[in-house]
């Protein structure tokens, strides 16, 4: 259950980034993403998926949430 | 010796290797590579991060030193106090060369060594009490010091001393910030986790009992964080965006005062210098009060315009007009510069090897000069960190993480660099291999080398090693006459 901080990075993209893992990528895809709920599973650009409960509404980047491994 | 070929760098790397028995060859293979630049991910090509095997000679850190040396340490206005036995901050007493200004032992203190000079009772019984009184005596010697700040050393984490505690009950008691700081030594792989634990300690100590308080903030407001004012660092960049029409209001953390971390979250925008060290605080402040942060380097002419245009961008056409003005104006002085160096210098090969920062920030500046880097690594980087490496160096270029001594002087011996730039534990051992050598921590007792002023002093430094006349004297007179000798003796 990796404490995530979200923030957008200069191109507009949603970066991921885990401090403890040094992980600093690129959200490629998230399942669900519209007006009213954010979350499902998120895949990043190197393969990794992780997989967050649907935040209503949803919520305002940068933000820190908690992601468990999908 | 001419540029190397990428199967050459992957022979090397293997030779120098062969030493290692199996295991220890495997690790450190993850840590050597060669530098793709089509690679855009470097977690597929180099491992960082990682703890250093035992039985080699790395030349690292540990997290106190990441925590007291480098982040709390320059800020001046408050004590740091070494808590537990007094070697740590003794030998590492006014050795990062932070400059500041003010009375020394009167309103600032970055040069004086506190510590808690840790006995065997105190490990024995707890160090709680001695800590407890040692808060009062700095209170009733330094009045004028606006906080402390206890870096715990190895021993406090062990016995298991609740500083929190006593930073809690006395600061209430005395009415200041008390930080309590768990940078025991043994965290983590290297200085890089003390760097995150200080950044927490600020966080949850300063930023956050500081929200609310009043300042009056205008639309420039910039903060330069993570420039530790080597030699004056930080006033070379500092000045720059002065001129450009920005107000700098915190300097993190070299000539730095608590006032002015307190106040950064009023800023309109962080300027990271030092990503590795200070990244954590900036992203908590980009998502706690909407403060964006980016990073910059002005190390080199070159990249000094990039990044003023850079900052100017987020700013309105005041700025971006200052911005110009300030390039327009320094042109005649680093031309002057790049001029005078550059034929002296041209074509001169470099290796690096420092901490988290400037094995890629400072290769602009040699390029500047027409030198090329052909090896690069870092002591303590991050993955990230190497992600932005592998864009600023060409390709084929040898990368090395967390290099072992054993394999520093074999690299070197082959690559035959002109040049190497890394830290004081380096330098003689190069310098009696007969290769030019400067510290790239401390600028070797020189400085600043950040903005326009700062390189027309690095370029000076690197001519005045590289082409000093002592390197013609390697050989000795019997030797360079050689056989011509030998026949007229005859």
């Amino acid at each position: 259950m990796p404490n995530v901080m979200l923030r957008y990075n200069d191109k507009g993209d949603l970066l991921f980034y885990v401090a403890k893992k040094d992980l600093e990528e690129v959200i490629a895809s998230v399942e669900t993403n519209t007006d009213e709920a954010w979350g499902g599973t998120v895949e990043l650009s190197n393969g990794d998926k992780f997989f967050i409960d649907p935040i209503s509404p949803p919520p305002e980047f940068p933000t820190t949430l908690r992601f468990k491994r999908g | 010796m001419s540029e190397m070929t990428r199967e050459q760098t992957e022979a090397l790397i293997q030779e120098v290797l062969e030493v290692y028995p199996e295991k220890a060859q495997k690790d450190r293979a993850k840590h050597l590579t060669i530098n793709d630049q089509e690679i855009e991910k470097s977690s597929k090509c180099i491992t960082s991060n990682r703890k250093s095997l035992p039985g080699v000679m790395t030349i690292r850190g540990c997290a106190y030193a990441g925590s007291k040396g480098v982040v709390w340490g320059p800020v001046k206005d408050m004590i740091h106090l070494s808590h537990g036995p007094v070697g740590c901050g003794q030998y590492s007493r006014a050795g990062r060369r932070n400059y500041y200004v003010g009375n020394t032992g009167v309103d600032t203190f970055g040069t004086i060594n506190f510590t808690s000079d840790f006995q065997e009772k105190d490990i024995v019984f707890g160090g709680d009490k001695k800590l407890n009184k040692i808060v009062d005596e700095i209170n009733m010697l330094f009045p004028l010091a606006k906080g402390l700040s206890i870096q715990s050393e190895c021993p406090i984490g062990l016995i298991g001393d609740d500083i929190e505690a006593v930073a809690k009950q006395k600061g209430k008691e005395l009415n200041k910030t008390i930080v309590p700081v768990r940078c025991e030594g043994f965290r983590g792989v290297s200085q890089s986790l003390g760097h995150h634990i200080a950044n927490d300690a600020i966080r949850d100590w300063v930023i956050d009992p500081a929200t609310g308080k009043e300042f009056e903030s205008t639309d420039y407001d910039v903060t330069i964080i993570g420039d530790y004012n080597i030699g004056g660092d930080a006033w070379a960049s500092r000045i720059l965006l002065e001129e450009m029409g920005l107000r700098v209001i915190a300097q993190w953390s070299g000539d730095g005062t608590l006032a002015e971390m307190e106040n950064t979250p009023k800023a309109k925008l962080n300027l990271l210098h030092c990503y590795r060290s200070m990244n954590y605080i900036s992203r908590y402040m980009e998502e706690k009060f909407g403060v964006p942060w980016m990073e910059y380097n002005f190390f080199g002419p070159t990249k000094i315009e990039e990044s003023l245009r850079a900052i100017a961008a987020q700013f309105d056409d005041k700025i971006k007009e200052g911005a110009e003005k300030v390039i327009e104006k320094y042109k005649p002085q680093w031309q002057a510069v790049v001029d005078k160096y550059r034929p002296r210098l041209e074509g001169k090969r470099v290796m690096l090897y420092v901490g988290g920062l400037r094995p890629r920030h400072i290769i602009g500046a040699y390029e500047d000069l027409g030198m090329e880097v052909v090896g690069t690594g870092y002591e303590f980087a991050h993955n990230d960190d190497y992600d932005r490496t592998i864009a600023e160096v060409g390709n084929a270029t040898l990368i090395y993480d967390d290099v072992t001594g054993y394999e520093f002087e074999e690299f070197v011996k082959r690559v035959k660099p002109d040049l190497i730039g890394s830290g004081i534990k380096e330098k003689y051992i190069f310098q009696k291999m007969g290769i030019p050598f400067r510290q790239m921590h401390s600028w070797d007792y020189s400085g600043p080398y950040h903005g326009y002023d700062g390189f027309a002093i690095f370029a000076r430094d690197m001519d005045m090693t590289l082409n000093n006349p002592c390197w013609d004297s390697m050989t000795p007179p019997w030797k360079r006459m050689g056989d011509e000798t030998a026949i007229a003796a005859e």
